[in-house]
């Protein structure tokens, strides 16, 4: 992609997002000025540069698609840019805020706001995968700058960088932590969801949370049953299932097929009532 | 179009350098700003609605998801209001290594917005790494404190951003001897970093522009407030977090996703200026000798000294990690249990930005009926507003677009505004009629 007459571009765009993946370029210390020594990053407001009509090799992209506006920009984006990368569970899945996706929207944002009429918000907030063709999805909440460095280098050398989307289990043996389902009975998500983190949680001692979305072939229905069997109530097993990465499949699926059990059965103990 | 009495808009369509997107529109009549607007227009994300029905731990890693780069206030603030509702005292070790994590989030925070947002500005540069060709070891050294402040929050929470280790009731896991023995060295050798790095900073090319604003701060009963204290002003307001509403206001405006704030009617000011104004005795003397000789006086009325604020607030968190770590011993339990309890709590904690207030009630299982998160960014908007138009005013409104604008975005930046917590960026835009 670099060659002598042209520094690779990059550009980081942020959507609907707390800003915490693109931390993972500013928290890389040296490193960071090592990238801008051997990149050109036209846009990067956070960092400074800011031109978001620039065409670029690479363009990672933060954030879900939220307001009315979001989907042109992010086609121009699409269109100005050779790669287009989305960094973190709200780009890759549609983030925690997806969770309004399962509910009505203008009844949220009449909750927070006294005049809604002034927010322009979608009732969906959506992966960028929905609106434009995505070329690589670096999962996470939030991504690392091992994942964000190591695609930037893999796509300067003209290939995609592979990704392991094994269960968190698998790095939980290759770390040696302790199982804290087996150990603890901690309803852990750790089965159906990717690695990336570094099994943060398990070894921390707790259940993890599947802040990295779902790992390959994941059997979540096993799991959910698993979790219902081991007496977790189903509201609570829909809940688990419908959270960071909530808009994802096979969580979103198995999730709602959890909450209508609640629903089925709270109807047929009111007419047993 | 007149040369001393000058008509039109300009507009900062995109704000650089602050989390988040924004835009400021100042619009110009007669030589005089007619309107002002720090226009916020990041999507809600809702989280106040998206907690409801959810557990107090689902509380703690959601609130984090608010902000990337304050994601431990929330966690603190959220887990101090659960505590208060379940009954549960978190012991000594937990009250003081949660104090340490905190210091780890100020460090990575304000070395982040020193270095990377506000710096360039003073010295001439549109950004950390073309300040870095000239000031390699000065933005170096800003990296380095900014990376112990993550190594600080990893040791607790396994990462910086969203970190995972606070549970109702303490931590999920207590770091050991030997790793915290490694932290401590480099902490040390941190602390004359922040030596250097007030002098560095005091010694930049800052504006006078003194004016008149209420600072709003938590004050604890012998330590600079981070964690916990009741909520002051330099006016005389002392109150406890739980009567919160009585003396301050949320209300929308229409060209803003973040709701602005109001203490008694007026805009204020949170965040390390505010902080550093109203808790000056609270300071370490040998901190205070330092800045005696640095030649920026506190209590102060101009705003460019919040970067100097925040080079202070490094040398209190470092001092303050190290204190705290001294004897260090990991507790075999790191936390205690917690019940299902009802009831309506409140938090309030000191966020790099500033004060940061939740308020829940919860149910008989412990799961959310209501949230309420008031950020320090939502808490600042007013009085940046009122902040800008005196600046720029004062600065000459005769003066041409690019160094109104960028007098305006240094302005917004001293503020150190987290459009994502308030909800929400800038752009700026001015018209003149």
């Amino acid at each position: 992609m670099t060659n002598e007459n042209h520094r690779a571009r990059i550009a980081v765009h942020k959507f609907s997002s707390c800003d915490g993946c693109q931390l993972a370029f500013l928290n890389l210390g040296e490193p960071l000025l090592t990238l801008a020594e051997t990149v050109d990053i036209l846009h990067f407001a956070e960092a400074g540069p800011i031109d978001e009509e620039a065409e670029v090799d690479i363009a990672f992209v933060e954030g879900s698609v939220a307001t009315s506006q979001d989907a042109a920009r992010l086609r121009g984006i699409r269109e100005r840019s050779r790669f287009l990368v989305t960094i973190g569970a709200c780009a890759t899945a549609g983030g925690i805020q997806a969770l309004r996706n399962l509910h009505d929207t203008d009844v949220w944002v009449s909750g927070v706001y006294a005049q809604p009429e002034h927010i322009d918000l979608l009732a969906d907030s959506t992966p960028i995968a929905e609106t434009v063709k995505v070329d690589l999805e670096l999962w996470g909440c939030p991504v690392s700058g091992e994942q964000v460095l190591g695609a930037t280098k893999a796509l300067l050398a003209g290939h995609l960088p592979r990704i392991d989307h094994s269960a968190v289990c698998m790095e939980c043996k290759r770390q040696q932590a302790v199982c804290v389902m087996v150990a603890q009975g901690r309803p852990c998500m750790g089965p159906v969801t990717s690695t990336g983190c570094g099994a943060i949680c398990p070894r921390w001692q707790r259940d993890c949370y599947a802040c990295y979305g779902p790992a390959v072939q994941a059997n979540v229905s096993a799991l959910a049953t698993h979790l219902a069997d081991a007496g977790m109530p189903a509201d609570e097993v829909a809940r688990r299932l419908l959270f960071i990465n909530g808009h994802a499949e096979p969580f979103r699926g198995e999730g709602l097929d959890w909450q209508a059990r609640v629903i089925q059965r709270s109807g047929s103990e009111g007419e047993q009532g | 179009m007149s040369h001393n009495k000058r008509t039109g808009e300009i507009h900062v369509p995109v704000l650089a350098r602050v989390e988040g997107e924004g835009a400021l529109d100042i619009r110009i009549q007669a030589g005089r700003i007619e309107e002002l607007r720090l226009r916020i227009f990041e999507p809600p994300r809702l989280f106040e609605k998206l907690l409801e029905g959810r557990s107090t731990q689902d509380v703690i890693d959601s609130v984090a998801r608010i902000c990337g780069i304050c994601p431990v206030a929330y966690q603190m603030s959220a887990v101090t209001a659960i505590e208060s509702i379940l009954g549960v005292t978190p012991t000594p070790w937990v009250e003081a290594m949660r104090r340490v994590m905190y210091c780890g989030e100020w460090l990575q925070s304000h070395s982040l917005h020193i270095h990377l947002l506000a710096a360039p500005d003073f010295l001439g540069y549109d950004s950390a790494p073309a300040m870095a060709r000239d000031y390699p070891d000065e933005v170096r050294r800003g990296l380095r404190l900014q990376g112990l402040g993550n190594e600080i929050i990893g040791t607790f929470g396994g990462r910086s951003v969203h970190p995972v280790g606070i549970c109702p009731g303490g931590f999920f896991h207590a770091p050991d001897a030997a790793t915290m023995q490694a932290l401590r060295e480099r902490l040390t050798e941190g602390l004359d970093e922040a030596r250097e790095l007030i002098a560095w900073v005091a010694s930049l090319p800052l504006p006078e522009d003194d004016q008149d604003f209420v600072s709003v701060s938590l004050r604890h009963a012998h330590d600079y407030p981070i964690t916990a204290g009741r909520i002051v002003s330099d006016q005389g307001l002392d109150i406890a977090p739980e009567d919160f509403e009585q003396h301050f206001r949320e209300f929308q405006v229409p060209y803003s996703t973040a709701l602005h704030a109001q203490l008694d009617g007026h805009p204020y000011l949170v965040g390390p200026l505010a902080r550093i104004n109203n808790n000056l005795d609270r300071l370490p003397a040998d901190l205070k000798r330092l800045l005696d000789d640095c030649g920026v006086h506190f209590p102060s009325r101009n705003m460019f000294h919040s970067i100097v604020a925040r080079a202070v607030e490094i040398h209190v968190a470092l001092g303050e990690a190290l204190r705290l770590t001294e004897d260090y011993d990991p507790a075999a339990e790191p936390h205690v249990e917690t019940p299902a309890q009802a009831g309506i709590g409140f938090g309030c904690t000191e966020a790099p930005r500033g004060i940061l207030w939740h308020r829940y009630a919860l149910d008989e299982q412990a799961r959310v009926l209501e949230a309420q998160i008031v950020p320090p960014t939502s808490q600042n908007q007013a009085r940046m507003e009122e902040d800008l138009a005196a600046s720029l005013t004062r600065l000459g409104l005769e003066r041409d677009d690019d160094a109104l604008r960028l007098h305006g975005e240094m302005v917004i930046r001293n503020y150190d505004p987290c459009i994502s917590c308030a909800t929400h960026f800038l752009d700026f835009h001015a018209t003149r009629d």
